[in-house]
């Protein structure tokens, strides 16, 4: 099937408009007989949910958490891109669109990411009319900062909390959607298959999670907005529930998955500090503004940071890359660090970890605000305090969140940082509608294969899921469901529903009764321990290879050992945890075939077969200027089909941050 | 900070759903160390149960870093246990040591009907937030974002109304179960913003009249949901709305005052 991106015609910076001005649309009355499904609640699906609520349709959201607020875009730190220029140095949506394709190494459509930076204006205003609490300047105006990757301040924050602020903003739009009787929200329900019929998206079958009973509803359409995989590393920055299942269950009913391959792995996080480590903990990006990254220039240093002098110090990012320094984007931070440690420069018990310090940031801060008050030769314990001020009202609840993890005060002690899994680009494959390849059935917001290329810049997840939700859907969706209004209702009885519950019934059975030994949570550990060690920060063939065998492997012990304890008819975690570690065991597998086509290096994906002699990503563009879409053929059968990246205004350069 | 390890005793309430009654049952757990997160010590717990054939205990719990407002453990008589402006998944193993005894319950309140074990169910919040708990913008009407400044100091204030993560703590650790610090963290945090203020009295007269329909207690200012908020949401935003409240019910204050 030849894959039709379906970018409208014309100059850039008009298709989206010209998009508009032409699509078809549905009339109110009409609207209310059709009938959409939205498959998760954080930002993406919050929004479009309560907007296509707002514009009359009928819609029913699902969650797996217990409310639609606590979505993991909740757990959002660092903040939210738009191009608003607020504080005039240069910023336009030419800019933003040019910085995120860019970032991305050159693989993400220009017509999508246009679109996405045309409407980023809208997603602030949106917010602050919702009662957003951003933060403000002493004049009144919104407060913006920069982030990693671009030369502007063009980021909109609310403290560390920027995800929760947002999210809480769509979910009270929700809310008062499903007051009005616009949407009828299921929480505690996990959608585990797509029902397709006639060709098109028709519905889907959901656990209720608590009786443990599969329930089944129609939708005109249905809409998945349930996150990324990173989870598939089990240790990743995600919420322990995140996973792939619906956009893996979509995958196998016939839309395809875009890059699986396409992982973010994020520079500043907590470290690794035992086994029983079940997550890993974030440290935003922000703290890279006033935050030095450093090794000691010895190796195997075992002396305390603070007994460390600066000549012995290595400010290798400042070293490396002086135009940007500490400001680099996140696939080139982390590869750096790992670069570090893995020449023995690592530092803390593990020797798995780099320093960010806030000495210097405090230091100069303090004598700033020391100035303020007239101090013009204050001494250093006053310069301590008044700058600590300063730093802990900008990153306060991150210098907390770290001294509970791990004892530290880091206001006194420089953090310990390492790279950790932290974001997908990946997701399924998404035309200039964010319609997959099956009808009727869409992906926004992580879930999609998205405009990040092969690399998010920082605060641009946050605004590419608000964008799919409130401004793109909207429009996107009346041009399909305009052909569908003489669609009644398909009854539930239909035999492609009974066909698809069947089927979920089954294997939730088969599941149960393996009763093997080992528990759910075992396997994944494992399955995360091959993907780190062999799809992780940098990857080479032989060990893909190895990989593929190794998780084909895995998943067969799976299917006969493992063990889920309790019922099918009852509240019970473990299974529903058993059916995401499931599909995780397949998906694995296709993110090393499509780690291992794409012999090129770029963004977070990093081929160690392809790379400079300083060892810098080296793309190849005549090769790889493409998204490789997967389309599933049956177990372990994954065909492969090209979509050719067309660029018209960008040039296609190696990036440089030196 | 020097590490160690520990054997802990256990006492969890264990209930199978809504309808049957509960009870505690001890557990015991080893070589936990003193880097571990609480929820990690669960997880422990929980492989070795399920390693002999038992059913691991079932609690709440998703991002594990303070925010989602998911996790929901009564922890020797606490709700979140002993740390300070700290959710149970925040709360690290250090706070004990070898041989200690911990005591684990559900959220108590009828509002919160327990589904198994540590997990209730709260969307008694969701309905109460549907009550009135959001400003009326449509998608697509908003106006340029600086075109209403705020005053910084205002703004700072409903952001920190804002933080309340929905955990429910508040109504936990309450005699009563009262629901007021959370409600009236949402009524301050919308009423504080010129863009809220429009429907703050009504906003304020539906969202207490929802309360109370769900059945929680009412307030009689003891103070101890604000000293168990993870957020350290402050007992301020309960005196406020009552302004508020009143002022709606008795038209006094509020716009014209
Ligand atoms: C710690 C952290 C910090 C971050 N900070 C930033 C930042 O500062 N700026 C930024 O731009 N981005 C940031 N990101 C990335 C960003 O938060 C996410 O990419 C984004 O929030 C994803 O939103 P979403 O709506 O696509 O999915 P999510 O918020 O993950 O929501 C998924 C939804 O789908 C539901 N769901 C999933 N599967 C099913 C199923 N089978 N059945 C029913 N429901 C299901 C879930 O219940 C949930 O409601 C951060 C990410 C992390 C992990
Ligand atoms: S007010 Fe505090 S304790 Fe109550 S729900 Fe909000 S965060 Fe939790
Ligand atoms: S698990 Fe999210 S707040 Fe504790």
């Amino acid at each position: 099937m030849p894959l039709n991106s379906k970018i409208p015609q014309g100059e850039l910076s008009q298709k989206w408009t010209t998009y508009k001005s032409t699509c078809k649309l549905v009339n109110p009355a009409n609207k209310r007989q059709l009938e959409v499904i939205v498959i998760g609640t954080g930002l993406a699906g919050a929004s479009a949910a309560a907007s296509l609520g707002e514009m009359g349709y009928k819609v029913k959201t699902f969650c797996f958490q217990d409310s639609p607020r606590r979505a993991h875009s909740i757990a959002a730190q660092g903040g939210i891109n738009a191009a608003k220029n607020y504080q005039n140095d240069g910023d336009s949506t030419y800019r933003l669109f040019y910085d995120t394709v860019k970032g991305g190494d050159y693989r993400s459509r220009e017509g999508n990411v246009y679109r996405l930076a045309e409407v980023s204006a809208n997603i602030i205003d949106q917010c602050v009319a919702q009662g957003v609490p951003f933060a403000r300047e002493y004049g009144g105006l919104l407060s913006n900062r920069s982030f990693g990757g671009v030369q502007v301040q063009r980021t909109f924050y609310a403290a560390g909390q920027t995800g929760q602020q947002l999210l809480i903003g769509a979910y009270q739009a929700l809310e008062r959607q499903v007051a009005l009787g616009n949407v009828t929200q299921y929480s505690r329900h996990e959608m585990l298959e797509v029902v397709i019929i006639d060709g098109k998206a028709r519905g889907v079958i959901v656990r209720n999670l608590v009786t443990g009973e599969l329930e089944r509803h129609f939708g005109h359409a249905v809409l998945l907005c349930s996150g990324g995989y990173g989870n598939v590393f089990y240790l990743s920055t995600n919420a322990m529930g995140s996973n792939v299942t619906a956009a893996w269950k979509a995958h196998k009913s016939g839309a395809f998955f875009g890059n699986p391959c396409f992982t973010q792995i994020h520079p500043t996080c907590i470290p690794v500090s035992g086994d029983h480590q079940s997550k890993l903990t974030l440290m935003s990006e922000s703290l890279r503004n006033d935050g030095r990254i450093w090794v000691p220039k010895k190796q195997g240093d075992t002396r305390k940071p603070n007994e460390i002098p600066v000549e012995e110090r290595d400010y290798y990012l400042e070293r490396r890359y002086p135009a940007f320094g500490n400001l680099v984007p996140r696939d080139v931070a982390s590869r750096a660090a790992k670069e570090r440690c893995d020449a023995g420069y690592g530092v803390g018990s593990s020797r798995q970890a780099v320093y960010l310090d806030f000495a210097s940031a405090i230091e100069r801060y303090g004598k700033i605000e020391a100035g303020k008050h007239g101090n013009h030769n204050p001494d250093a314990e006053t310069v301590r305090q008044l700058g600590e001020e300063v730093v802990k009202e900008k990153y306060g609840n991150l210098f907390e969140m770290y001294e509970k993890i791990t004892g530290e005060d880091p206001y006194k002690i420089p953090m310990r940082i390492y790279p950790a899994v932290h974001y997908t680009m990946g997701g399924l494959w998404v035309d200039y509608e964010l319609m997959t390849t099956v009808p009727g059935l869409y992906a926004l917001g992580e879930a999609n294969f998205s405009d990040h290329g092969a690399n998010r810049l920082g605060a641009s997840a946050l605004m590419q899921g608000l964008a799919d939700g409130y401004f793109v859907i909207p429009y996107t969706l009346g041009n399909y469901l305009a052909d569908d209004i003489r669609t009644k209702a398909i009854p539930t009885t239909h035999e492609a529903f009974e066909a698809a519950e069947k089927k979920v019934k089954e294997r939730i059975e088969t599941m149960m009764n393996i009763k093997g030994s080992e528990s759910v949570e075992s396997f994944h550990k494992r399955l995360g321990k091959i993907m780190w060690d062999k799809c992780g920060m940098a990857r080479n063939a032989k060990g893909l290879a190895e990989a593929i065998e190794e998780i084909k492997a895995l998943r067969k012990e799976f299917w006969a050992n493992v063990r889920i304890p309790g019922e099918i008819k009852e509240y019970n975690p473990e299974l529903d945890k058993a059916g995401r570690v499931a599909d995780f065991l397949e998906l694995g597998e296709l993110m090393c075939k499509d780690a291992l086509y794409r012999s090129e290096s770029c963004g977070g994906h990093f081929r160690e077969e392809s790379q400079t002699e300083e060892g810098e990503a080296l793309r190849k563009d005549d090769e790889f200027t493409l998204v490789a879409a997967w389309e599933y053929k049956g177990d372990s059968n994954f065909e492969l089909h090209k979509e050719d990246l067309n660029y018209e205004v960008m040039h296609l350069t190696q990036r440089s941050y030196k | 900070m020097e590490h160690y390890s520990m054997n802990l005793t256990l006492k969890v309430w264990k209930q199978k759903n809504t309808k049957t009654k509960g009870h505690f049952e001890t557990f015991q757990v080893k070589n936990i160390s003193s880097e571990m997160s609480f929820l990690e010590m669960f997880d422990v717990l929980n492989e070795q149960l399920i390693a002999e054939g038992k059913e691991p205990i079932a609690f709440d719990h998703d991002c594990r870093e303070g925010i989602c407002g998911m996790c929901s453990m009564y922890i020797n008589g606490r709700a979140h246990g002993p740390w300070h402006h700290t959710t149970t998944c925040q709360l690290h193993m250090r706070e004990y040591k070898d041989g200690d005894t911990i005591v684990v319950e559900p959220w108590r309140a009828n509002a919160f009907p327990v589904i198994k074990d540590l997990v209730v169910d709260r969307q008694a919040f969701d309905r109460i937030i549907q009550a009135g708990g959001y400003i009326s913008a449509n998608t697509g009407n908003a106006v340029d974002a600086n075109s209403i400044p705020i005053e910084k100091h205002k703004a700072d204030e409903a952001f920190a109304a804002a933080a309340c993560i929905g955990c429910g703590a508040c109504v936990a650790a309450c005699p009563n179960a009262s629901a007021m610090l959370f409600l009236s963290a949402k009524a301050s945090h919308l009423a504080l913003l010129p863009q809220g203020d429009p429907e703050r009295k009504i906003r304020a007269v539906n969202m207490v009249e929802q309360m109370d329909k769900e059945g929680f207690g009412s307030c009689s200012n003891i103070g101890l949901c604000e000293a168990s908020c993870p957020k350290g949401i402050s007992l301020e935003n309960i005196a406020r709305l009552n302004r508020e409240y009143l002022g709606a019910v008795f038209g006094e204050g509020g716009d014209n005052a």
